[in-house]
């Protein structure tokens, strides 16, 4: 069976972004860009799925600008077999991504298709539920296990409190959480056989998608700053300080 | 025009984040003069839907009762939410940004061809929110031009409603069992401490615990003695020292309680995301420089393994 996964080029997770002066966003010259750590884990699980033979191919999807191609190399580099890119200049929101997606997927019939939980720079935590939604297809959101076989996808999620198990029938949806694995590196060779593996560029009109953004940014802010207390000697004089000051216990 | 709001509950109880998800619709209904309707979906969920009825604000209580809603897997209550939006026009459809509710509500908006709003944190009018982005370091506004407006509520960001309310409840119509998925099975962590998203009280512990063992053997005293909730930064889970649903932070749970104990915490971005807006923060760390001393009210710097039964101690 095929896997899709699907990466999303964002702002490194080291990186402490700034806000434009002008209210627009923020700034991203001259930021370090990465693959959204939840991704890795999403292509790390396709992966190991392909090397314990239940996968048969995984093609790694990105949409936006062309410098998702990067993304996409570290991708194969990681061990997907090919990518797809579509490509386009508009700010894509997640039901815009979800559409690209849902037209790609159905040129590919990949029998999972695996998403991280959440991008790291919107932090909506969307794309992958609206896919499956237009597909018709099951889900099982925030994984940290999942176990494939028999045209089944048993999952493991973290849920408030705890976990659940879901099992799905296939094809489906899976978005990681931090527990389901832990990425490998690239190696040096692999990041160089990364770079003769196909990648195909499509445009979001090849697929017949509207991609017009719904919601506008009207602006773009710093959050209020928390500034700095005091240090406090000892424990005595915090317990005091909580008492009698803060007076919160 | 009315708004539906989606309840958090396990058929039992309501939970808390559903009261703050009803304060956001009554902002958003001040600008409207609708009428907010709790939808209650699951299976023998009586005292949920009379928990739901005291909701202050909430005009109607909706109850869709059946067997293929036990699990409420996200497959089918989407499916519900779709068909009564598209049968009574709502305008907007709100639910608490939970596990729950991330999991089911992008279903709702590509199902009715809208974008989601997600974890508002401000409304500034019938279709314009702010929400947080990058990890809280930046705050968005942005408008809506969709008919309907799905959008996800973060508790943090507006007081909970009260409870003195009587509103009527009504039985509805189950909608289709899809049959997408089945359930296998749960496995809750067992605590009698309060809930992390809802506790006034929060004691964290971060890599400097060391280990599993360490983390309860020191922070459970002084968890005890607080009637505190536990919680755990990102790298103290991917240490393995304790479960995911310990985590606080932007891949975590978003928590604002009264009082916030950062033990061993160094303060990475993603952490602070999920504990900045608390009331008061003590930060024990050995390292003078740590970051989490940057937003802490109160910085003790210190072996928390010293530090720690000492405050417990000295707490009496």
């Amino acid at each position: 069976m095929k896997i899709l996964v699907a990466v999303k080029r964002v702002v490194d997770y080291n990186v402490k972004v700034r806000v434009k002066s002008d209210g627009t966003g923020v700034d991203l010259a001259n930021v370090k860009m990465s693959m959204n750590p939840f991704d890795e884990i999403a292509i790390e699980e396709a992966v190991r799925l392909k090397e314990a033979g239940i996968a048969t191919e995984v093609i790694a999807v990105s949409c936006g600008l062309a410098a998702c191609q990067e993304t996409l190399r570290t991708a194969m580099a990681l061990g997907a077999d090919r990518a797809v890119l579509v490509e386009t200049d508009v700010e894509l929101q997640p039901l815009a991504v979800a559409k690209l997606i849902k037209a790609v997927a159905e040129k590919e019939t990949p029998q999972l298709v695996i998403f991280g939980k959440q991008a790291i720079d919107d932090d909506a935590n969307q794309t992958g539920q609206m896919f499956a939604a237009l597909m018709g297809w099951p889900q099982a959101t925030f994984a940290s296990k999942l176990v494939v076989s028999e045209g089944r996808a048993n999952v493991t999620r973290e849920v408030d409190g705890g976990g659940e198990t879901l099992a799905l029938k296939l094809p489906a949806v899976v978005t990681t959480d931090l527990r389901l694995n832990e990425p490998r590196y690239a190696t040096l060779p692999n990041i160089m056989k990364a770079k003769k593996k196909p990648l195909e560029t499509l445009k979001p009109v090849d697929l017949g998608v509207d991609v017009t953004p719904r919601l506008t940014t009207l602006k773009v802010v710093e959050p209020a700053k928390r500034s700095a207390g005091v240090k406090v000697a000892d424990v005595k004089t915090l317990v005091e300080k909580l008492k009698n000051e803060a007076k919160v216990i | 025009m009315a708004i539906l709001v989606i309840a958090e509950h396990d058929n039992a109880s309501l939970k808390a984040a559903t009261l703050n998800a009803v304060a956001a619709a009554t902002k958003i209904a001040a600008h409207l003069s609708a009428d907010i309707h709790l939808l209650v979906v699951g299976q023998n969920c009586a005292a949920a839907a009379q928990a739901a009825a005291k909701a202050e604000g909430v005009a109607k209580v909706l109850v869709a009762d059946a067997a293929h809603y036990a699990d409420q897997t996200a497959e089918n209550v989407a499916a519900l939410v779709v068909s009564l939006t598209n049968a009574a026009g709502y305008s907007h459809i709100l639910t608490a940004a939970t596990a729950n509710g991330k999991n089911m509500l992008p279903r709702v908006a590509a199902l009715l061809d809208v974008a989601q709003i997600s974890e508002i944190v401000a409304v500034e009018s019938a279709d314009t929110f702010v929400r947080p982005i990058y990890a809280g370091n930046a705050l968005s506004t942005v408008k809506s031009a969709d008919a309907v407006k799905v959008i996800s509520v973060r508790s943090t960001g507006f007081d909970a409603v009260g409870q003195g309310g009587s509103a009527a409840v009504e039985n509805i119509a189950a909608g289709p069992d899809l049959g997408l998925t089945s359930f296998v099975g749960r496995e809750l962590t067992k605590s009698e401490r309060p809930e992390l998203a809802a506790a006034k009280i929060i004691v964290s512990g971060g890599r400097g615990m060391g280990s599993g063992e360490n983390y309860h053997k020191l922070l459970e005293p002084l968890a005890d003695k607080l009637g505190a909730a536990l919680g755990a930064s990102r790298a103290a889970v991917d240490a393995g020292f304790v479960p995911n649903d310990y985590q606080v932070g932007q891949t975590g749970k978003i928590v604002a309680p009264q009082l916030y104990f950062a033990i061993g915490i160094s303060g990475a971005i993603q952490h602070l995301a999920g504990m900045k807006d608390s009331k008061v923060i003590v930060a024990i760390n050995k390292d003078a420089d740590a970051p989490i001393f940057q937003v802490a009210d109160y910085g003790l710097v210190a072996d928390l393994f010293q530090a720690v039964p000492e405050l417990v101690a000295e707490l009496g």
